[in-house]
């Protein structure tokens, strides 16, 4: 008979129960409903215990079950396309359960215990295995879902069963051990892997700022930090729409309702670029809102990042988008503070820089155990205070990502978007992406965008003496200089995620539209040089149609024509030479 | 129940809002309990900790005048608030009583006031526009039904005047009118007088269900207040399938209330001074709006909120607009020049305003003329700096038609009356008229196609 504790004491989420000995992230169902919690300190014969879900009404001497094991993830097929709260419950089964508020007391398996799956081996009797060994796949969608041994799990094959089965039931004997497709793993600690390996290939995501100027490599690390309104979800959902990856987890953690509800409806009517399947077959949401409990929010990163392994660990490259990082942040102060515990920088918890590198070194490109190479790249939102980047979440975070997309609020005041400013973003990786570059667009893509930072670089040089004199004093050089500024912000940088052409540029077209705005240059140069006026330089059809190109159906085609028009265009301006 | 005819006589400690009661049997967190003064009054108080040892409760009313041979009962239950058709019309206090001198409300149901979240999946998206008749929030900040949209002003702004303007002049193009619940937290009485006699000049008070928690009424009550508009709110709009307009008024008032709550609660603080877990809160009454598949009913929200000393970096304004689907900013100089409604479009935002806008719901160039727009304005904004400094003459003729362009935005396209109910395409006419003053090459914004269809240049060669 299972003992049973019972409560001594509630304070919003925060329960302190007597009477059990759990382990330190045991999971405990607290209260007559079984409302779902985890051991967060044990202080003598006191258990803390935070509970995810709401607990208005909740009594002292109700009782307390310990479980005996740490809060896991479901693993296994069926993952894709679900929608999931923060500890892994499927919203719509919820739905079902509760109707269309969220209630208490309601539990929900992961994974659908009833749907049959279509297992094929691929490994046979008498094979030896350990744990990420593949020994079968099953169809998910279009993705081919590899079914491993457990880690922790090593021996020989004694059957291996070919058919229909529901992920619970056995598909393989291992030395006498049932084996099922699904597994369970805890989500604080990472999966075990192989070896990690250098990130050297870029995650194309269709988005001209990002590819070209500021790439991340597939199994790499970025931070977006913006204030409020500079676009930081709508970035987030670009790269969920458009990353090349095969996987796409979503964290929507303490973010709005009705966002996660514009994922919902806009994702199944997209398409994946590269397999041209709907985008939310290659994708796992976890919605848990900003109203909702805020353990399960603090829970929810972690039921993200595990999922995303378990992709991994198949050899499939994953991209994860946490938005926002820092109301995870806020999560753990929230429930810190009701712990008492002496707080650090902002009241946030001593142990917050811990905990974000531990959750952004779970990313990375790796050699798995079973031979194949698999990567999650990790792109967390996080929302400054006031959009002071020197609060301690953003700093943190900094310390740790080696790409920051900085959103900046002037640009959004000028609605340029997306509002990533060139000037102060970074990545790290550049160098070592270069040689990809150079191999897969083209020889010369390090050199142009070297070229259009200077030009930018030059631009904000040339715009603290125009504040001061006015632009008509420039020399025609340096106007023209302006002007190339200008194109490059205005027809490279800029990208509008509505527009159903702009929306996605692949990189072949980032690398001929920035050549075409370098040739323009080339050519206006000289015209400047051989006195024609800026003014009718800028004034010319062919600059308008290179503006305007990028909204056109027929986009490549015109870019070709433009190219071809380009010398012809400049020749007629005539000019001494 | 037999917890709730128990009277206990064991206060041990009254600090602030709340008393700590000993030797109780087991009470249940959040629950409702009463305090009753040796003179026969009772106030009324919530549990907010609770354990073998000590319960505590947080009492609404302030606990004035309560003494330690005060009596506690406990209610055995959440707070509840009994709702019903007939509120439509209603004038009530900040804690749900009516002050009209009607008669009592007579409840059809009653409901748990804290309200739980909608499941996400149950969520509809935000789509209808909204048409506030104010151009500055059509063209450029586009509400939708279902959506949160604050207006941050400042002191001494006429963001009462704009919100009574919304509330007036908002239907959608189908022509359905909104139910309004007004909930006024912490307004001075002359300030609740204006609203008052606005709804009823207008005949808007028939459609609206009004709470007031005044400047001088307990502070904790005004904690309760939005609670209870927005569980009147829901009920309406996913019972009674309406939809439903909220103006609440004044958010900072709420979060002063929050802090000075938690101050006497001896809660460690977070920016400055206000509870850590305020982000949560607000997000717990921000996240009520919304609509839901299958319902016909919709909560589209405006909060409204000053900004102590005209920073949005304060964390009110500032959390609010992590919560939000965008804000409308004031702006003190536009309001010095005399332009009503001085909105400030370039700090404004409305995130769902693509949802909301293009062919079919107002028309096809609204995104393209809006972005053009903001860019022009930015430009000319940019340009008075510079103007300034070196003189107008030194401007290229591009520049000049930027500064002018910015000067004609505000006194055109902003400036409107206060009774101007402008539909979408006369600020989309509006807008065109405006943006024909710059070079056409400079439209960079704008499909061709549309310029071929609505430049004033080209309509006039038709």
């Amino acid at each position: 008979m299972e003992k049973h504790g019972t409560i001594y004491r509630v304070a919003g989420p925060v329960v302190t129960a007597t009477g059990v000995s759990p382990k330190m992230y045991d999971v405990m169902l607290v209260g007559e409903e079984g409302l779902m919690g985890e051991v967060i300190k044990i202080d003598g014969d006191k258990t803390i215990i935070q509970v995810y879900e709401e607990t208005s009404g909740l009594r002292p001497g109700e009782k307390v079950v310990d479980t005996h094991h740490p809060l896991v993830a479901e693993l296994g097929p069926g993952l894709l396309s679900s929608v999931y709260d923060g500890i892994q419950r499927p919203l719509p089964v919820l739905m079902e359960a509760m109707g269309d508020f969220i209630h208490r007391g309601v539990s929900a398996n992961g994974l659908d215990r009833k749907k049959k799956w279509k297992f094929e081996p691929t490994a046979k009797k008498g094979d030896k295995v350990s744990g990420g060994s593949i020994i079968g796949t099953v169809k998910e969608f279009y993705l081919t879902h590899k079914i491993m041994i457990p880690p922790g799990v090593s021996g020989t094959i004694d059957e291996i069963y070919e058919g229909e089965f529901t992920v619970e039931e056995t598909i393989a004997k291992v030395d006498g051990k049932d084996i099922m497709m699904m597994q369970k793993w805890p989500v604080r600690a990472g999966r075990p892997f192989g070896k990690k390996l250098l990130p050297d290939i870029p995650l194309i995501t269709g988005q001209r700022v990002l590819d070209t100027m500021f790439p991340l490599p597939k199994g790499g690390t970025a931070a977006i930090p913006g204030a409020f309104g500079t676009g930081k979800t709508v970035t987030q959902q670009q790269l969920a729409k458009w990353s090349d990856t095969e996987i796409v987890v979503y964290i929507g953690c303490g973010e709005r309702g009705n966002e996660m509800t514009e994922v919902l409806e806009t994702f199944p009517g997209l398409e994946d670029p590269t397999t041209g399947e709907p985008l939310m077959q290659r994708t796992v949401l976890i919605a848990n809102t900003s109203n909702m409990p805020v353990a399960a929010r603090e829970a929810s990163v972690y039921t993200g990042m595990t999922i995303a392994e378990y992709y991994r660990d198949q050899g499939y490259n994953v991209s994860l988008m946490a938005d926002s990082t820092s109301r995870w942040a806020e999560a753990m102060r929230e429930i810190s503070s009701r712990l008492e515990e002496m707080p650090g920088e902002e009241g946030f918890p001593a142990y917050l820089a811990a905990r974000l590198s531990e959750f952004y070194e779970r990313a990375g490109r790796v050699e798995n155990h079973n031979g194949t190479n698999g990567s999650i790249s990790v792109v967390g939102a996080v929302s400054p205070p006031g959009g002071d980047l020197s609060e301690p979440v953003t700093q943190n975070t900094l310390r740790i990502v080696r790409v920051f997309w900085a959103l900046d609020s002037r640009l959004r005041e000028r609605r340029h978007f997306p509002a990533i400013h060139w000037l102060t973003s970074y990545s790290l990786y550049t160098n070592g992406l270069n040689k990809w570059y150079r191999e897969n667009v083209a020889e010369d893509f390090p050199d142009l965008r070297q070229w259009a930072m200077e030009v930018l670089q030059r631009e904000s040089e040339l715009q603290e003496i125009v504040q001061l004199v006015g632009s008509d004093a420039l020399p025609d050089e340096q106007k023209m200089t302006l002007e190339i500024a200008r194109m490059i912000r205005e027809i490279f940088l800029q990208q509008n995620a509505f527009h159903s052409v702009d929306t996605f540029c692949p990189l072949e077209r980032q690398y001929v539209m920035l050549k075409l705005i370098k040739k323009f240059s080339d050519q206006s140069s000289k015209a400047v040089e051989s006195g024609v006026a800026v003014d009718d330089i800028v004034a010319m059809p062919i600059r308008n149609r290179l503006a305007m190109a990028k909204y056109e159906e027929t986009i490549d085609d015109e870019l070709a024509a433009i190219d071809k028009d380009m010398v012809n265009a400049f020749d007629s301006l005539g000019g001494k030479a | 129940m037999s917890i709730a005819s128990k009277e206990y006589r064991t206060i041990t400690q009254i600090a602030g809002p709340l008393v700590f009661v000993e030797k109780t049997e087991p009470i249940g967190y959040n629950e409702l309990a009463t305090v009753t003064m040796p003179d026969g009054t009772q106030k009324r108080g919530q549990v907010l900790d609770t354990s073998d040892d000590v319960v505590v409760i947080q009492v609404f009313e302030g606990t004035t005048g309560i003494e330690k041979a005060a009596g506690v009962k406990f209610l055995g239950e959440t707070m509840k608030m009994p709702v019903s058709r007939d509120m439509l019309g209603r004038i009530l206090s900040g804690a749900g009583e009516p002050i009209d001198g009607g008669p009592a409300i007579t409840p059809e149901k009653r409901l748990d006031i804290s309200g739980a979240a909608i499941n996400p999946w149950a969520r509809a998206e935000p789509m209808e526009f909204i048409q506030t008749g104010i151009s500055t929030i059509d063209g450029m900040n586009t509400l939708v039904r279902g959506q949160k949209l604050p207006i941050f002003s400042s002191s001494g702004l006429p963001h009462n005047d704009i919100a009574l303007q919304i509330a007036r002049q908002s239907k959608v193009r189908t022509g359905e009118e909104f139910a309004v619940v007004f909930a006024a937290m912490g307004i001075t009485a002359e300030e609740a007088q204006y609203f008052m006699s606005d709804f009823e000049r207008t005949g808007a008070l028939k459609r609206a269900v009004v709470f007031m928690n005044l400047a001088d009424d307990p502070a904790i009550e005004r904690i309760l207040t939005p609670k209870l508009a927005l569980t009147t709110a829901e009920y309406l709009a996913f019972e009674l399938d309406m939809h439903v307009l909220v103006i609440l008024t004044d958010v900072t008032n709420y979060c002063e209330a929050l802090r000075q709550i938690g101050a006497a609660r001896e809660e460690v603080p977070g920016r400055r001074g206000y509870p850590g877990y305020m982000y949560t809160d607000l997000a717990s009454m921000y996240e009520r709006a919304g609509r839901i598949k299958g319902k016909k009913g919709s909560i589209t929200q405006i909060p409204i909120l000053t900004m102590p000393g005209d920073d949005i970096t304060h964390p009110i304004p500032d959390l609010t607009g992590y919560i939000t689907e965008g804000q409308i900013v004031t702006s003190r100089e536009l309001h010095r020049a005399g332009i009503y409604p001085p909105i400030n479009v370039s700090a404004s935002l409305s995130r769902l305003m693509n949802a909301g806008i293009g062919p079919e719901l107002t028309r096809e160039d609204h995104k393209a003329i809006s972005d053009q727009l903001y860019a022009a304005y930015a430009e000319g904004k940019d340009l008075r700096g510079l103007v300034a400094i070196v003189g107008k003459d030194a401007l290229s003729e591009r520049d000049q038609h930027f500064l002018e362009f910015a000067d004609a935005f505000e006194d055109k396209f902003v400036r409107q009356g206060t009774d101007e109910d402008r539909d979408i395409e006369t600020t989309l006419d509006i807008a065109w008229e405006l943006v024909a003053g710059l070079p056409i090459n400079q439209l960079s914004r704008i499909d061709r196609k549309y310029i071929e269809t609505y430049h004033p240049e080209y309509r006039k060669s038709e």
